[in-house]
């Protein structure tokens, strides 16, 4: 479904990304993890589209498309679907609003039937039971005084709502009480398929706990530097990130 | 008419520009002896004074130049450039559908249809206006019940510094008498919709509306006998002329009494016309007055209009100007906190594009101690518009425990577009709280990857989060057809590469 080449990116002229190559099947969930300043923000809003991180070199095909050549919206509409790590607060604009745009947009491109307000109505009926969302919260301004956990289950809620092929989770655990991850989490679980791919950012662990994943990724300084199963989480959460740098060090060391 | 110096007047030796404000003065000048000639002025000799001091006023005063300080960034020479006439009455053969977009008859308790700025009293509606509420034409008052209207007209807007006032006080030929009695509360709103349309049928090609046939009865002044061609130098100079009306509405809520009042301007047809308007609007206290300005003028149309409030003690007033129409605009919204514990709210909402100029002046005088007042006005501007923002509190010596806030935003959508926008506090009192804050912004950059992330093309995330912008505003509408029409207006606006406001 997804594969990364050699991909160098740049924000503000400070190179991020330094050369990832990894590669996602439909179905798998991959968790990337890594700390801080890793670069793990940044190669999920590259693969969304954000034009203010420029890809340098490296390429990234997606269904056999060329990822890199779309424009953010169009991404989003060919199935790509990026859970916010910060949602943006919109005043003025509901949620159910947003959504249904978005919804219909992507409709409209796959050459389907733009919903009217009845059948979206319904469609989001049905997709509120993932995260147990309150529907008076999707008629306030988007993001509008919501709470993080509120902000957090609206992503997922909207991931259930617009059906992606491969769903990016910026860091959906920051922030969140037990039992708002227990919700959002469990949210995330419910929609994995065989068609769906996605991609979990992450700093710690514990949302492992509850989304396994089937591969793990440790990304520092702008470079996957160890893949390996769930166990690496756990060794992570175990170990912190220092003996990752070290090896990593070792290893340039090595090249050097 | 004698032409007097005065210390406002800005006169240079004979430049292009002063020689086409005197000659557009003039013409104004000489209508109005016209206007005199043929009996308009008619009525109770007061308002003849009233008329004649302000139109020697405007005689002193002229067209304001750039360089007066209220006009700094507005010029007004190409309404000046236009030869105007005034329409006689209002044309027959609109109808109501045409009407529709912006009608509130649904609605309103009294619907009011002024065109051209005259009184029409079959388009205009009636449903439910309560007992002793009076909402008519002011012509039609000034003939039948002066005294109601005698100790408010021409008392509040000041037409001794503001060209424009006085040549609408000098000219004042239609508009709306509005009277709330004490302590009767208006739950419904009064719609006054002024439409301007071209002054005849042109698919009939005929001259303006067969105006010997019809006894104007309701026009300001016109009596029976009144001839009510004037104006016009012959039947040639009809065809295509420009259409100039000076509407006059005065709303007076007596103690205790509540009330909506709406104002819509539309313009049918793309023709240029200049709509010259004065609102005085007098609150009793405790009066409760929620009012609200829809500008919707044709894009080659001239607006400049003065809303002038004044608040006795313990009143809440609530102004909410939305401008969306017109070449060339210019609103001055003003009040006069004259009675302790008054609240008085301005908003407005600019939305301009293309070429279009809007130019929003306030001033708000805190003449009384423990008032608070909040204004907020927003603009969007998009193409190559120009956009004014001139807010100033005044705060009068005894005016202590002063609670002033304003807030001016403004959302430059192209590189083209520009806002000039200035803050004016001056305070005299020492124990006060005044605040003020102004923006100039382009749209967020992570609202916009927001939204396209989620599918949203540009153009229509834009519009999105324009609306988003303005939806503050428009929430604070409280006339339902009149908000839910406005917001499907600002969602599909920007859609089309921001088309400037149509004619319909």
């Amino acid at each position: 479904m997804l594969q990364i080449k050699n991909l160098h990116a740049s924000v503000n002229n400070t190179e991020i990304l330094r050369g990832i190559d990894l590669a996602v099947k439909a179905g798998e969930v991959h968790a990337v993890m890594g700390p801080n300043g890793s670069g793990k923000s940044t190669l999920a809003h590259v693969l969304a589209g954000r034009e203010s991180y420029v890809v340098t070199s490296g390429e990234v095909i997606y269904e056999g498309k060329d990822l890199l050549a779309m424009p953010a919206e169009e991404r989003a509409r060919e199935g790509i679907f990026l859970a916010f790590q910060y949602p943006v607060e919109i005043p003025g604009v509901s949620t159910t609003y947003f959504l249904k745009a978005g919804v219909n947009a992507v409709r409209k491109h796959r050459g389907l039937e733009e919903l009217d307000a009845i059948d979206f109505l319904a469609l989001i009926k049905e997709k509120m039971k993932f995260v147990e969302m309150d529907q008076s919260l999707l008629n306030r301004p988007l993001n509008e005084g919501f709470s993080g956990g509120e902000k957090k289950r609206n992503e997922i809620f909207q991931m259930a709502v617009m059906d992606p092929k491969l769903a990016i989770l910026d860091e959906t655990d920051s922030g969140l009480d037990i039992d708002a991850l227990r919700i959002v989490a469990n949210g995330v679980t419910a929609l994995r398929s065989q068609d769906r791919a996605m991609i979990v950012i992450t700093h710690y662990q514990r949302l492992l706990n509850y989304i396994i994943p089937d591969y793990v990724h440790v990304l520092f300084d702008g470079r996957i530097v160890k893949s390996g199963g769930k166990a690496l989480a756990l060794e992570l959460e175990e170990k912190g990130y220092d003996w990752i740098k070290v090896e990593a060090e070792l290893a340039q060391q090595t090249v050097a | 008419m004698m032409v007097q110096a005065s210390k406002d007047l800005d006169k240079p030796a004979s430049t292009g520009l002063s020689a086409g404000f005197d000659m557009a003065r003039d013409r104004f000048l000489s209508d109005f002896e016209l206007f005199e000639k043929n009996g308009a002025t008619a009525g109770p000799s007061w308002i003849r004074q009233i008329r004649k001091a302000a139109i020697s006023r405007f005689s002193e005063l002229g067209f304001p130049t750039t360089r007066l300080e209220e006009w700094k960034y507005t010029s007004v020479a190409s309404i000046a450039n236009v030869r105007f006439s005034r329409a006689e009455q209002a044309r027959a053969g609109l109808t109501s559908e045409v009407l529709a977009p912006a009608t509130l008859e649904e609605v309103a308790c009294a619907q009011l249809v002024f065109v051209n700025g005259h009184y029409s009293r079959e388009l205009s509606s009636f449903r439910s206006l309560p007992e002793g509420v009076k909402a008519g034409s002011l012509a039609t008052t000034l003939n039948s019940d002066p005294s109601s209207i005698e100790p408010h007209l021409a008392r509040h807007a000041s037409y001794h510094d503001h060209s424009f006032v006085a040549l609408n006080t000098a000219f004042m030929n239609g508009g709306a008498f509005v009277y709330v009695p004490r302590g009767k509360v208006v739950e419904q709103p009064i719609h006054l919709l002024f439409v301007s349309t071209a002054p005849f049928d042109s698919a009939q090609d005929r001259p303006f509306d067969s105006a010997q046939d019809r006894p104007a009865s309701t026009e300001l002044s016109a009596g029976p006998s009144t001839r009510l061609r004037t104006g016009f130098d012959s039947a040639q100079d009809r065809r295509g002329t420009a259409v100039v009306s000076h509407p006059r509405n005065l709303v007076v809520l007596d103690d205790g009494s509540h009330a909506m009042i709406v104002e819509t301007y539309i313009g049918l047809g793309s023709d240029v016309y200049f709509t010259n308007v004065v609102t005085e609007i007098v609150g009793g206290k405790d009066a409760v007055i929620d009012h609200y300005k829809l500008q919707r003028e044709s894009e080659a149309a001239f607006h400049i209009g003065t809303v002038q409030a004044h608040l006795d003690r313990s009143s809440n007033f609530s102004s909410h100007s939305i401008d969306l129409g017109g070449a060339l605009v210019r609103n001055d919204v003003n009040a006069v906190l004259d009675g302790e514990g008054v609240e008085c709210a301005l908003n407005g909402l600019y939305i301009v594009a293309g070429r279009q100029h809007v130019d929003n002046h306030t001033r708000i005088d805190h003449a009384k101690p423990h008032c608070s007042s909040r204004e907020l006005y927003k603009g969007v501007l998009d193409g190559k518009s120009r956009g004014v923002f001139n807010g100033k509190i005044y705060v009068h010596k005894a005016a202590q425990k002063t609670d002033a806030k304003q807030t001016n935003k403004n959302l430059l959508l192209s590189q083209d577009a520009a806002i000039n926008t200035k803050p004016q506090l001056e305070i005299y009192a020492d124990d006060v709280k005044c605040t003020h804050g102004s923006t100039i912004g382009q749209l967020d950059q992570d609202a916009m990857f927001y939204l396209r992330s989620r599918g949203i093309g540009l153009a229509a995330a834009r519009s999105l989060l324009t609306y988003a912008f303005a939806s503050e505003l428009v929430s604070r509408i409280k006339v339902e057809p009149m908000r839910t029409r406005l917001e499907n207006l600002l969602l599909t606006r920007f859609q089309n590469g921001s088309e400037p406001e149509g004619t319909r």
